[in-house]
């Protein structure tokens, strides 16, 4: 069984707990799940993280429009998600209580700062009549552990000379305190990390340091000993690991392309949540030979990128829906020119600004069809935090290889989650063969040599990619439509017709070049469970759950959305029943059931929330009943 | 490459296979001839230059010089020369557009492109009216015009883009005009040689949907009377005896002299090099409508770092001080564990 937490912490040892912390925008909660889990990566536990906060940057404090939350689920197994319901609740304030109460478990843990639990902040949270839910018996289902965090913190840097105001701000490192202690992790990893992280101030390195302390010592002293808890280390496979948030892995991932392939890398970007860590990332990695612009919007973003392509460089532009929804015109362009270029789309909730900070994956069909006339594009999509970096060479490697603009799907889940990786050796990673031309390629009626841009490799459909400075290869290009060959303008119906098929045939062409479907699980199981892109893990837990209940279930994932595998039709048409989870109403059904006349059924959630494994495993159950 | 005298070459040898589809008589025809016989003057190679161009009239211009183009989209070229200059420094880009690519559409680019100062070489054929969509007013049309969009009349107060190009923190501007071969070219060879951002204006005729619109101050009769030439370091006037000329009141605004009357200590002297452009701005004004004296010439010609240099000097600074990027080192740049089997 996984993800599915012990509903008491009676034990001295469990295979995996799931905690949540949550508090103020203002507390650090996302500082400190980030803290935890590092000690946990650390000390060897397979992990992952969802990091769930609000999109303002800082609403009132003390209200429910405020509270940031983390959750992490760590394991001495190999594990694909956060988990589902949380057994461990963190409340720094009622609000972050009130909040997250009904995501925990029923018998679960609550760790309150009952400091903050006063009559302002009671009223703040919506408890009626400032009732405190830490007194008035409405937690006692629950295992409910009140620690007046703030004023131990304020004694415990009473004596360093800190102000009192300032030592509040070190709450959150007691609570960090406190949960290493119940969970057994080393203390050293944090408390190394604070003294290199807050090294300019020493004044804050003591107090972070002794609020750390004193919330360990805490466990210690108040006769916790019943809730502490070890979690060995997991099994993993042998190597080296990290742990790696998606966009993270993404932008490694584009600076290992460069490698691969030799060629510069342009990035051209604007910021915008949740894909804004991608361009700080590559802003640092210069000596890759990475050149990075911010650009002046979401246009030029693109368009430089599509510039820098022509000049011989790997264009890309990283953004999140409402940006894609800007470069349409220009990815159009790209597309016309036949040039590299990768577009990375961190989807988001939509429409419009719609949730910036929540995920959900409502893109498939703006990748597929939102560009005018037919565009086709290939599609990449990344299928977990770590998986993003592979997921991003191959979407360079097809850009580069096909001469086309790539669309690289992640989203809001992936880009801040987390996961162990293991780190791959670089020398085993395939280089990406790219070669300019360097030569003319036909003659013209006099029999001179000449250069034809539009000249096509037969296999590929790929034009040759002539960049200025090439002396006898100066041609002209541009988004008209132009004569296959000789790339002249053209306006014969008969040359346009030919130009939209070959673009067609050059995007499906590549599913003789592209992983066949990955597929776990019985060929002739009951029921399918076709996913993409974040989904994976849920549906892999879920699917592991259903199998241990005696279930016959496959799980199909697709990383290439455009064109599908080849062989997706006959993985499809070979399960009595498909269902498809997806972070939409339905995007990925609606295009299996055109392509293959498979009755694929979805299951949707748009509640900027990820799938529980929960949630989809009740699917399969009812599907197969 | 071992050779590094640049062949000779002849207007021929700048002119592509493909027959210009312009209106006959539109005044795009005289600056294509301007660059193309200029080109050989400049001392640079076909394949380290490039054209790049939006969407009109004008930005058909790429594909009649045969060299590297591209015609790319509505008001975009300045984004999409930003990002050719900053991946290939070693290039020679131009920027072909009209006013509304350039000032309406594309107006973003252009300012963000102005200030950052990045390598491009903008020619704005200005000839206030949407030529290619047959006919509609542009962002520089003059108020009251009527058009196909304004069959009362426009509304909208245009830009000047001199001014604008000012304001946008531009470290060279220049204005000239289709019918003086001569001084276009004078302008174009000074915009190459600058390090940096350099955009001049072209009045251009366009003889279908807006002729005559600078019929009054660039005709040959009537040019000495109404073309201030701005020439650096010299007195500023103007007229067929030179009897004009600009000077400062004692309000500090810039107007139209009789030297007869002020003598010539007077007049204000052109300084292009001036750090502040308050006084090239001031000139811009001068004129709100080609109708009355208006300068031609450089306006402003400053230093300022280089963009796509700029950029290029820290990836080599970079990697200078860290060395070139090592990926297994990078993918171990977060903490890290090992498992062992
Ligand atoms: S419409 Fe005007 S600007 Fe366009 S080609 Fe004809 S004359 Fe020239």
């Amino acid at each position: 069984m996984t993800d599915t937490a012990p509903a008491n912490l009676d034990e001295t040892s469990v295979d995996h707990i799931i905690i949540r912390f949550a508090g103020d925008s203002g507390d650090g909660m996302q500082l400190t799940g980030d803290r935890f889990t590092s000690a946990s990566a650390l000390y060897g536990n397979d992990l992952a993280t969802l990091p769930d906060f609000p999109a303002e940057i800082r609403a009132p404090a003390g209200t429910l429009a405020g509270v940031s939350a983390f959750q992490v689920q760590i394991s001495d197994h190999d594990i694909t998600t956060p988990g589902d319901a949380p057994s461990v609740l963190v409340a720094m304030n009622p609000a972050a209580l009130a909040s997250e109460l009904h995501r925990l478990l029923p018998g679960g843990t609550i760790i309150a700062n009952e400091d903050t639990f006063d009559e302002r902040n009671l009223a703040k949270a919506g408890y009626a009549n400032s009732e405190n839910p830490l007194e008035d018996g409405s937690l006692d289902g629950y295992t409910l552990i009140k620690v007046p965090m703030t004023s131990l913190t304020k004694e415990a840097c009473a004596e360093l000379g800190v102000k009192p105001r300032d030592a509040d701000r070190s709450k959150n490192f007691f609570a960090l305190g406190l949960v290493s202690w119940m969970y057994s992790r080393p203390m050293e990893t944090t408390t190394d990390w604070i003294k290199a992280k807050f090294a300019k101030n020493e004044l804050v390195v003591a107090a972070n340091t002794a609020a750390f302390k004193a919330g360990h010592a805490f466990g210690e002293t108040a006769e916790l000993g019943a809730h502490k808890v070890t979690i060995s280390p997991a099994k993993l496979e042998p190597g080296t690991y990290t742990n790696i948030n998606g966009n993270t892995a993404l932008s490694w991932g584009l600076v290992a392309a460069t490698q691969l392939s030799g060629i510069p890398m342009f990035l051209g970007s604007y910021p915008i949540t949740p894909a804004s860590d991608i361009l700080h990332e590559l802003s640092s990695k210069k000596s890759f030979n990475i050149r990075t612009l911010q650009a002046e919007d979401e246009i030029a973003a693109v368009a430089s990128a599509v510039g820098a392509s022509f000049g011989g460089h790997i264009g890309v532009t990283t953004t999140s829906g409402p940006g894609v929804a800007l470069k349409g015109e220009a990815m159009g362009l790209a597309l016309s020119l036949e040039l590299p270029l990768v577009i990375v789309n961190i989807q988001r909730g939509g429409p419009s600004t719609g949730l910036p900070t929540k995920t959900e994956a409502a893109d498939l069909m703006m990748a597929m069809y939102g560009r005018h006339g037919e565009s086709p594009m290939p599609i990449v999509a990344s299928y977990s935090p770590a998986q993003c970096f592979d997921a991003a060479i191959e979407a360079c490697r097809l850009a580069l290889k096909y001469r086309t603009p790539v669309m690289f799907l992640s989203d809001g889940y992936l880009a801040n989650g987390t996961e162990p990786w293991k780190l791959p050796d670089v020398d085993s990673l395939p280089a990406i063969d790219v070669e300019f031309a360097t030569a003319p390629n036909a003659k013209n009626d006099e029999g001179e040599d000449v250069f034809w841009p539009y000249l096509r490799d037969p296999v590929t459909l790929a034009r040759p990619w002539a960049i200025p400075g090439t002396p006898g290869l100066e041609h002209r290009v541009g988004g008209i439509e132009k004569q296959d060959g000789t790339g002249n303008i053209s306006y014969d119906p008969d040359n346009h017709a030919h130009m939209v098929q070959i673009r067609a045939d050059k995007v499906a062409v590549i599913a003789d070049d592209i992983p066949p479907t990955m597929v776990t699980g019985p060929d002739d199981a009951d029921l399918l469970v076709l996913g993409w892109g974040s989904t994976w893990g849920a549906i892999t837990s879920a699917v592991r759950r259903a199998t241990a209940a005696g279930h016959s279930v496959a799980h199909a994932h697709l990383t290439h959305l455009n064109p599908f595998p080849k062989d997706l039709g006959d993985v499809l048409k070979r399960y009595p029943k498909v269902i498809v989870p997806e972070m939409n109403l339905g995007q990925l059904s609606k295009l299996v059931r055109a392509e293959y006349l498979v009755d694929a059924q979805t299951v949707s959630k748009v509640k900027g929330q990820p799938f529980t494994a929960a949630e989809i495993y009740d699917v399969i159950v009812g599907a197969l009943q | 490459m071992s050779d590094t005298t640049v062949p000779e070459t002849t207007k021929a040898d700048w002119t592509s296979d493909q027959e210009p589809r312009w209106c006959p008589g539109c005044g795009d025809y005289s600056i294509l001839t301007a660059v193309q016989m200029l080109m050989p003057e400049l001392g640079v190679r076909r394949e380290n230059t490039v054209f790049i161009s939006g969407i009109g009239c004008a930005a058909r211009f790429p594909y009649y010089m045969d060299t590297y183009g591209m015609h790319s989209i509505h008001g975009r070229a300045p984004a999409v020369s930003t990002g050719l200059a900053v991946a290939r420094p070693d290039l020679d880009v131009w920027v072909i557009g009209g006013d509304g690519d350039m000032l309406s559409i594309g107006g973003n680019h252009l300012i963000h492109a102005l200030r950052r100062n990045v390598n491009i070489k903008i020619l704005l054929f200005n000839n206030q009216i949407y030529g290619l969509t047959k006919g509609q007013y542009s962002p520089t049309s003059e108020p009251g015009k009527v058009t196909k969009s304004t069959p009362v009349g426009s509304i909208d107060e245009p830009f000047n883009p001199i001014s604008l190009a000012i304001g946008a923190e531009a470290t060279f501007v220049a204005r000239t005009h289709d019918m003086d071969r001569k001084h276009m070219q004078e302008m174009f060879r000074r915009a190459h040689a600058h390090k940096g951002a350099a955009i001049v204006e072209i009045y251009q005729n366009c003889n279908v949907f807006n002729d005559g619109a600078f019929a009054q101050i660039t005709k040959r009769d009537k040019r000495d009377a109404m073309l201030i030439n701005l020439v650096h370091g010299e007195p500023i006037r103007f007229g067929a005896e030179q009897e004009r000329g600009l000077a400062m009141n004692s309000a500090g605004q810039i107007e139209i002299v009789e030297i007869a009357d002020v003598g010539s200590d007077a007049l204000l002297v052109h300084d292009e090099a001036s750090e502040d452009p308050a006084l090239a701005f001031a000139i811009s004004r001068l004129a709100t409508a080609p109708t009355m004296p208006t300068p031609v010439g450089v306006f402003r010609a400053v230093e300022r770092p280089e963009y796509a240099a700029e950029v290029n000097r820290q990836v080599d600074e970079v990697t200078a001080s860290h060395g070139a990027g090592d990926l297994h080192g990078l993918l171990r740049s977060l903490p890290t564990w090992d498992v062992t089997a």
